[in-house]
């Protein structure tokens, strides 16, 4: 495949990697945000090569695992509905809500079905034109356009019976707020390579200089993340603390206007509780209110479950980088990816399933200043 | 084939019957005006064993499976069994959306499959139960399509179906057909081939490209609204593994991986047997097209069902003279060597990535769901 | 989160009031929106999610990042940029 094979070549990421070890003098903690960068780090190994002053924490970066467990349990409300259809992506099937998830809501008789694009969702509304079609639109930044186009869609060609239930999330605020908490020990950034592709990475320059970290956008391949984690280790080795953009084949620094241009006549900033974390102020997008006609939450009446979270379940710490999946008392135990906890355990990016198919990597050791490997 | 095309077409569709019913009567050549619906599809009498049922049988059935046994006309097939040696019994039912994908049909799946089960085992396979379960409505034309298939693919795989059974069930209760297949082979002395058959040292030998048939049937599905260059390889390996017999002693285990894909069959060997596996990723053959596809829906390879193909540990001191006659073979032609087994009794599979890193490659968890992280 | 995958336009055309393309993708073709990157044509190579074109690859760029590999194999280390 090209553009993706040329960023596969065993002698291109062993060269990266060795410049990665000259460059190196002491320990640095480095964030990858994205879970796809964490499932690719996990599925090539890619830390393997990396030297034992690099540590790779994992950041939020996954949207299945954040999605509010209140809007879990609202999606499994409205997909037991006999009226409903629910479209919704792959990922989010097997989350756990309060003791149940879509699979099982499905084996229940409810009607859930997989998309792969949210147009796709359309069509089914307009092939069933005595079915409300409700679409869960989750996703960071790199999938509100598509999200948005939906309903768009939906208002131009004038179907009644489609909606969204929407839990997007942003990835700037998640950067603040990991960074501003005292117990952060992330020293540099690789930023989401799909992401900033929409967004651009006009919006890290106020973080590099207010938290003094650099940041780097880095795609996915193995050549990229390397080079990625290159990148930061030459500016923290420098004490610089910059944007830089090492995916520059996808990514510009103004982003993708049109893109944000929908986004932002679809969907307004509010505020976002991620699970496991929190409420994050302003790290959400919720639609308009003129496109409320679209909103699910409020063409279906779904009282407010209370919801359960499992105790065992440190998804939160993992999610910030302070943990790793098998710190876990859970990891693997209680919690597999057959009958998960948590979030983390359920999606192909989760950590913790990351950590759980590709084998239990063991716990690193940080070095302390002064070692040398 | 039985000759059913002489009777007039009858409307297929309410809407159509009233058309009809609304043309002007031509008296001049008046005909029986009762729609003849009932020699089109499948209804329940076809399933209550009366005279609709032996008239399919007899017509369809037994005219297109025709062998001694059969026209017996018995309840149960008598049998010379042909050597001496042990008997191998395998059964598997069959259910797949859509019926007809390219480079197959569920008939020829039915067949092909449970003859692979037994050779797999080392044992030659002989006969064939197939029970029907035909839903209601089913048109006979598409059963007529799946039973010469299933014909074909017999006298392909030299077998004979010699016993078989049809029900009927109501409208909406059985996905248009199910099929269900016993296969009865023998297996000639001095054959040992098991999943616990696996040694330290043995070398893993594939026989062609891995996860054409689980991408074709997906494309076919349509749901996910993707085409791919790629056929099932649903075909018979009885031939093949003969072939490889004829190469002289050393096969120690042999499986065929369908649901799962390579990797949960190759983590139920190294389970039986005791042993770790380690495959190299530079080695493990995929059609472009197939690698393209996973690519785009976040598949592995490694997990998608193949319907053709057949794994089998070899000793060291075999494993040339096996690939050689797999070679020779036309459902070999692109069989490859892609790993070992090694000592260490931790019964994993293991990945050798094209970087020289390692990684645990674990079995199918759960369904394998196209995912946008 | 963001699988995005480098696909090839192989053609163009309208549909329900949106420019929509076939995307090969090396024997994998799925019909995508390209709303979202109006310069894109027939041989563009465009980052596909979610059955949507959401960047243009820049051939320019890549060839840049293959010259910085070189470097870093040739002389061990590359200049800051």
């Amino acid at each position: 495949m090209k553009f993706v094979d040329e960023y596969r070549r065993a002698k291109d990421v062993h060269a990266l990697a060795a410049a990665v070890r000259r460059a190196v003098t002491r320990p640095w903690v480095i964030m990858e945000i994205c879970g796809g960068q964490t499932h690719a780090i996990v599925r090539h190994g890619l830390d393997q090569l990396l030297p034992p002053q690099i540590e790779l924490v994992h950041g939020p970066g996954c949207p299945v695992c954040v999605t509010p467990l209140e809007l879990v349990d609202k999606a499994l409300a409205i997909a037991s509905r006999a009226e409903v259809i629910f479209a919704s992506y792959g990922d989010m099937l097997r989350v756990p809500g309060s003791g149940r998830d879509l699979f099982s809501v499905r084996a229940a008789g409810g009607e859930v079905r997989v998309v792969y694009s949210p147009l796709d969702a359309v069509r089914l509304a307009q092939d069933n034109p005595d079915r409300q079609v409700v679409f869960f639109a989750i996703g960071f930044e790199t999938t509100a356009p598509a999200n948005a186009m939906s309903v768009w869609q939906a208002k131009r060609l004038g179907l009644r019976n489609f909606s969204l239930l929407v839990s997007h999330v942003r990835v700037p605020p998640a950067m603040h707020a990991i960074l501003g908490a005292p117990e952060n020990r992330v020293q540099g950034f690789l930023a989401a390579g799909h992401v900033c592709a929409v967004m651009g990475y006009h919006e890290y320059p106020p973080l590099t200089d207010r938290y003094h970290v650099p940041i780097v956008v880095t795609g996915f391949e193995p050549v990229d993340i390397m080079q990625g984690i290159y990148r930061a280790v030459v500016q923290l080795e420098r004490g610089a603390a910059e944007a830089e953009n090492a995916y520059g084949r996808a990514v510009t620094f103004e982003g993708n206007l049109p893109a944000q241009d929908l986004i932002h006549r679809t969907f307004e900033d509010c505020d976002r509780a991620w699970r496991g974390i929190g409420v994050i102020p302003q790290s959400g997008w919720r639609l308009r209110p003129g496109l409320a006609e679209f909103d699910a939450e409020r063409r279906f009446d779904v009282e407010s479950i209370q919801p359960a979270e499992s105790p065992l379940c440190m998804a939160g710490k993992i999610l910030q980088g302070l943990a790793k999946p098998n710190d876990c008392t859970a990891f693997a135990t209680a919690c597999t990816p057959e009958q998960p906890l948590g979030a983390t355990m359920v999606s192909g990016e989760g950590a913790c399933a990351a950590y759980y198919r590709y084998g239990r990597l063991p716990v690193r050791v940080p070095l302390s200043e002064g070692d040398i490997a | 084939m039985s000759g059913r095309s002489s009777a007039p077409p009858g409307p297929s569709s309410p809407g159509d019957a009233a058309s009809t019913r609304q043309a002007q009567p031509d008296l001049a050549n008046l005909s029986c005006p009762l729609p003849l619906t009932h020699a089109h599809q499948i209804m329940l009498g076809h399933g209550s064993g009366g005279r609709l049922t032996h008239d399919l049988v007899r017509h369809l059935f037994l005219s297109t499976f025709d062998n001694p046994a059969l026209r017996q006309g018995d309840d149960a097939a008598r049998l010379e069994i042909p050597s001496a040696g042990r008997l191998a019994v395998s059964t598997d039912s069959h259910i797949v959306s859509p019926l007809f994908f390219p480079g197959g049909d569920i008939g020829r799946l039915a067949v092909c499959g449970t003859v692979n089960d037994l050779a797999v085992m080392g044992a030659v396979p002989h006969w064939i139960a197939a029970g029907f379960i035909l839903e209601e409505g089913l048109s006979l034309e598409t059963l007529e399509r799946v039973v010469a298939s299933m014909g074909a693919a017999a006298a392909e795989a030299k077998v004979v179906i010699v016993a078989g059974d049809t029900k009927v069930a109501e409208r909406g209760k059985a996905d248009g057909i199910f099929i269900h297949t016993t296969g009865v082979g023998t297996i000639p002395p001095g054959r040992d081939v098991s999943g616990a058959g696996a040694r330290p040292g043995d070398v893993i030998l594939i026989s062609g490209t891995l996860g054409d048939h689980g991408m074709a049937v997906l494309a076919a599905r349509g749901g996910l609204a993707f085409a791919v260059d790629v056929e099932s390889d649903v075909a018979p390996l009885n031939g093949l593994v003969e072939a490889m017999f004829a190469a002289g002693n050393g096969i120690h285990a042999m499986r065929d991986p369908t649901r799962g894909g390579l990797a949960t069959t190759l983590n139920e060997i190294a389970g039986q047997s005791e042993v770790s596996i380690r495959l190299d990723e530079e080695r493990l053959p995929v059609r472009p097209a197939v690698a393209a596809a996973c690519e785009v829906l976040g598949f592995d390879p490694l997990y998608v069902a193949n319907e053709g193909k057949l794994v089998a540990v070899v000793s060291p001191e075999a494993a040339d003279g096996v690939l050689a006659a797999m070679r020779s073979h036309p459902l070999g032609r692109e069989a490859c060597r892609i790993g070992e087994v090694e000592a260490g009794a931790e019964s994993r599979v293991h990945l050798r990535t094209r970087l020289g890193t390692r990684r645990v490659v674990d079995m199918l968890s759960g369904e394998m769901l196209p995912r946008i992280c | 989160m963001c699988l995005g995958v480098p696909g090839k336009i192989v053609e163009v055309h309208d549909a329900n009031g949106l420019r929509m393309a076939t995307a090969d993708f090396g024997g994998a073709r799925r019909e995508v929106c390209l709303s979202y990157t109006p310069e894109a044509g027939v041989g563009s190579y465009v980052l596909v999610h979610v059955g949507f074109a959401i960047s243009v690859i820049s051939e320019d760029e890549a060839r840049e990042t293959q010259s910085l590999l070189e470097e870093i194999g040739a002389l061990g280390e590359v200049s800051p940029r």
